[in-house]
């Protein structure tokens, strides 16, 4: 036991010494992008003290997961996490559609399940005019799942 | 670059903007609300608010509350012994943020029975009668009016003047006003415009002994 997790530990650190190659290169633009929406996202709930509603709390909830499980890919670089990460980013790609489609008004409130507490077509933040916080995190997730399914062809 | 550095590098950026951006935007808060408290109209001050304590007191609390809040109510003892421990000096004004199911309703029939004179008393009342009205579980917003019926008031204007415009637009602009500070949860304090770092009694005393001590020196 402890000598073959020695012998991962031994591989990962002489991984991480290495030099950067192209696909390590585009996970770990993936891994700064989620982390990145992951600390803007606690940027809004904690330190400006914006109530998330619900359909905020299931994006989280795909979000949330990913910096750690892209981490894990690369140390040492594993392009399985492509796997696990991807459908996290899709389920979560889908709920930001649909909450900037109820922002905008596409869909009508009535088809919202966020009757109660806090409403998810509360405008928070406008910058330009048109940057909404859905409009954010369907920008993140849409990115992250096209460096995903980049990755995944490449290797 | 190795993977590494660049990994560590990566975070560290991150973490410094997160910590950062939320430093500047908490001081840039506070500085804000700290002007807001020293102008006759803003968002903090507003002419229509109940107070309590004498007009040209340097020190003023002000505290957004919800009649159903059951720490609104713990508070109200407490902040009344605060503020007789520095007599003459500090000033309590009360705003609301009805945030419980149908407290709006019952903070219009605590303005209703200001206009006739009785709104400490109608304000014990409710806080008195709070577990029966404002039960989370099954809310009876309606059973105000049974509780005020002892105070003596006017009933026959309270129902009248509920639905004033002018307590109407004081009920909304308050609302919006609490939404504008960013007080999400009740009661919400701020002690000549500052908050305090975290939410408790003991902070609430610390906070206004440093504004007294500040406005007034020893």
């Amino acid at each position: 036991m402890t000598s073959a997790a020695l012998n991962v530990l031994r591989s990962a650190m002489a991984d991480a010494t290495d030099s950067v190659d192209t696909n390590w290169a585009l996970l770990f633009a993936c891994w700064l992008l989620v982390t990145g929406a992951s600390l803007g996202s606690l940027f809004f709930s904690e330190v400006m003290e914006l109530p998330p509603c619900t359909l905020c709390w299931y994006q989280r909830i795909f979000m949330f997961p990913l910096p750690i499980v892209l981490f894990m890919g690369l140390f040492p670089f594993d392009s399985k996490a492509i796997r696990y990460a991807l459908p996290l980013a899709i389920a979560g790609w889908a709920v930001a559609a649909y909450h900037l489609l109820l922002h905008v008004g596409v869909i009508p409130e009535s088809v919202s399940p966020c009757s109660q507490g806090v409403s998810c077509k509360t405008k928070y933040l406008d910058l330009l005019g048109f940057v909404s916080i859905p409009l954010l995190s369907l920008l993140a997730f849409s990115t992250v799942v096209a460096l995903l399914i980049i990755l995944r062809k490449r290797s | 670059m190795k993977k590494n550095q660049l990994a560590i590098l990566g975070a560290a950026a991150l973490l410094i903007v997160f910590a950062v951006g939320g430093y500047i935007y908490k001081q840039q808060r506070a500085e804000k609300t700290q002007a807001m408290a020293k102008q006759t109209e803003s968002p903090l001050s507003r002419a229509y608010a109940q107070t309590l304590g004498p007009p040209d007191a340097k020190v003023v609390i002000v505290e957004f509350f919800d009649p159903g809040c059951e720490t609104c109510r713990m508070f109200a003892g407490p902040v009344k012994s605060l503020m007789d421990s520095y007599p003459g000096k500090v000033r309590l004004v009360k705003r609301y943020a009805p945030f419980h199911h149908g407290a709006d309703k019952v903070v219009q029939i605590l303005e209703a029975a200001r206009l006739q004179g009785k709104y400490w008393e109608t304000l014990e009342l409710l806080f008195e009668g709070q577990h029966r009205w404002a039960d989370h579980h099954n809310p009876n917003p309606d059973m105000v009016w049974q509780l005020v019926g002892s105070l003596g008031l006017d009933m026959e204007r309270l129902r009248r003047d509920v639905n004033d415009p002018k307590i109407l637009d004081i009920v909304a602009q308050d609302v919006a006003d609490a939404q504008a500070l960013g007080v999400h949860k009740t009661p919400g304090f701020f002690v000549n415009g500052k908050t305090m770092s975290s939410f408790g009694l003991e902070q609430l005393q610390a906070l206004v002994a440093a504004e007294v001590q500040a406005q007034y020196g020893r």
